[in-house]
């Protein structure tokens, strides 16, 4: 059921999973072009200088956060002494504190 | 898959979850204090070329990866899309294998 | 104020079937109970619909009010009215429409059967009582979660239930909850079997849509979060 605070949460977090699945594989392929030795690196470390790449760095960040908050938010349900509604807020919390810095830490 | 399995899955998702929390903040630290004043390619090989300190955390975080994203994407097919049975965890399988390969070859094009 | 209409969308019909308005005069504490009776004693006298106490007590008037499970002689009319003024009736989700707003709750109590929801002690009439004090930290988790009485809000509630068909639910896990914890009972191992896996205790995403609907502010999240602790140590200590 919609529209409350558990099912916004898990929606976060199920729908930011999907999204970093199918972001890793590439992530892990344009890394792996360093073996082709640093000429290759470098070509692809000029594209990630482009506007449209660094508002898509700066959405997985957000992503992460929003992950791993939820993450956060389902371990301390289902392995802390059980106080209802204060974990899930807590560990949202700590996701938009993370999300925030790191926006703003990685100067994007 | 028996249910002896499917618990054996639940404790390996929570366990690579704990894992991960910890390397995507170490992860996420690192880029910002490595990031600042911008990079090259030649700027970052050389200082995690020969690390082996980092090689062994990388390659532990590619493990923790290539468990929790398959496992969690399990749920998702299970249920929003309906597929299940042995060839959905077969497919499974395969994600897992290819994030471990991709994987260990940036990191050992990073690190080694 | 009796000249006051309320304009109440009734569900009529099995799975195809439709809502169908009627005008329903409106009084000072009126539930939505008194609502579905006034339509079925007064202008259809073909509606299907379930109730017992109609206090509180049973949990057979449940219902979707509004596409909220929930007790519908413990809803009060304005509680529960719309923005426009309107409220919309319809059979709990999740399970079989019989008709109108009638369920076919059998596969609710199926699962807590599969659920090994039994209690089976070790004890006969001719033996002593086997106490268990009030202050026992087990019995305390117990009496959290022991009040359930099967009314299906939380199963109507729950999204993993809609997504898998094979999902034994909050009700029956809770329920399986309270007797591991119950140290008089004997069939723990079976249980912890019986509530592992993809059908059980862990396809739960804490949504918490059951603790939230329950209106006997149970909470089967914390219980279900209990079985895998539970589910997880017996496999560690291979009895799983």
């Amino acid at each position: 059921m919609t529209g409350h605070t558990g099912y916004w949460a898990f929606l976060a977090h199920r729908v930011s999973g999907i999204l970093l699945t199918l972001f890793l594989p590439a992530h892990f392929f344009a890394l792996g072009s360093a073996l082709e030795g640093e000429a290759a690196f470098d070509t692809f470390l000029a594209w990630t200088e482009r506007p449209l790449v660094k508002f898509a760095e700066w959405g997985i960040v957000l992503l992460l956060a929003a992950h791993l908050g939820g993450g956060l938010r389902v371990l301390a349900l289902e392995f802390l002494p059980w106080r209802n509604w204060q974990k899930g807020l807590a560990a949202l919390a700590a996701a938009m504190a993370i999300a925030v810095s790191l926006a703003f830490a990685l100067g994007l | 898959m028996n249910v002896k399995a499917q618990t054996g899955l639940w404790i390996a998702q929570r366990a690579s979850a704990a894992v991960l929390a910890l390397c995507v903040a170490v992860h996420l630290a690192t880029m910002v204090y490595a990031i600042r004043g911008g990079l090259s390619a030649a700027e970052i090989l050389s200082r995690t070329r020969g690390s082996a300190g980092w090689l062994a955390f990388y390659s532990v975080f590619v493990l923790a990866v290539t468990l929790h994203a398959p496992i969690g994407l399990r749920s998702v097919l299970n249920e929003w899309l309906g597929w299940r049975g042995t060839l959905c965890d077969i497919f499974l399988c395969a994600l897992a294998m290819l994030l471990a390969g991709l994987g260990m070859r940036a990191v050992l094009g990073v690190f080694l | 104020m009796g000249t006051d209409k309320l304009k109440v969308s009734v569900w009529r019909g099995g799975e195809g079937g439709a809502f169908q308005e009627f005008d329903v005069p409106r009084h000072p504490s009126q539930t939505v109970l008194d609502a579905v009776t006034y339509i079925q004693r007064a202008l259809d006298p073909t509606l299907a619909y379930r109730f017992a106490c109609r206090v509180g007590m049973c949990g057979s008037c449940a219902m979707t009010v509004n596409g909220v499970a929930r007790w519908t002689c413990r809803t009060h009319v304005d509680e529960a009215i719309s923005g426009k003024g309107e409220i919309s009736i319809a059979p709990l989700r999740n399970l079989p429409v019989i008709r109108d707003l009638v369920t076919d709750m059998r596969q609710f109590f199926d699962k807590w059967a599969r659920a090994k929801g039994r209690f089976e002690g070790k004890r006969t009439r001719s033996d002593e009582f086997e106490t268990i004090v009030p202050e026992n930290e087990n019995r305390k988790q117990i009496d959290a979660a022991i009040e359930c009485i099967g009314c299906a809000v939380c199963y109507s509630a729950c999204d993993v239930v809609s997504w898998n068909p094979d999902y034994l639910g909050p009700a029956a896990l809770n329920r399986a909850w309270t007797l591991i914890k119950d140290e008089r009972d004997t069939r723990t191992v079976e249980r912890l079997r019986a509530v592992a896996g993809d059908a059980g205790c862990h396809s739960c995403h804490t949504h918490m849509s059951c603790t939230e609907h329950c209106p006997k502010q149970i909470s089967p999240t914390a219980g279900i979060a209990g079985l895998k602790r539970e589910v997880s140590l017996a496999l560690f200590r291979g009895v799983l």
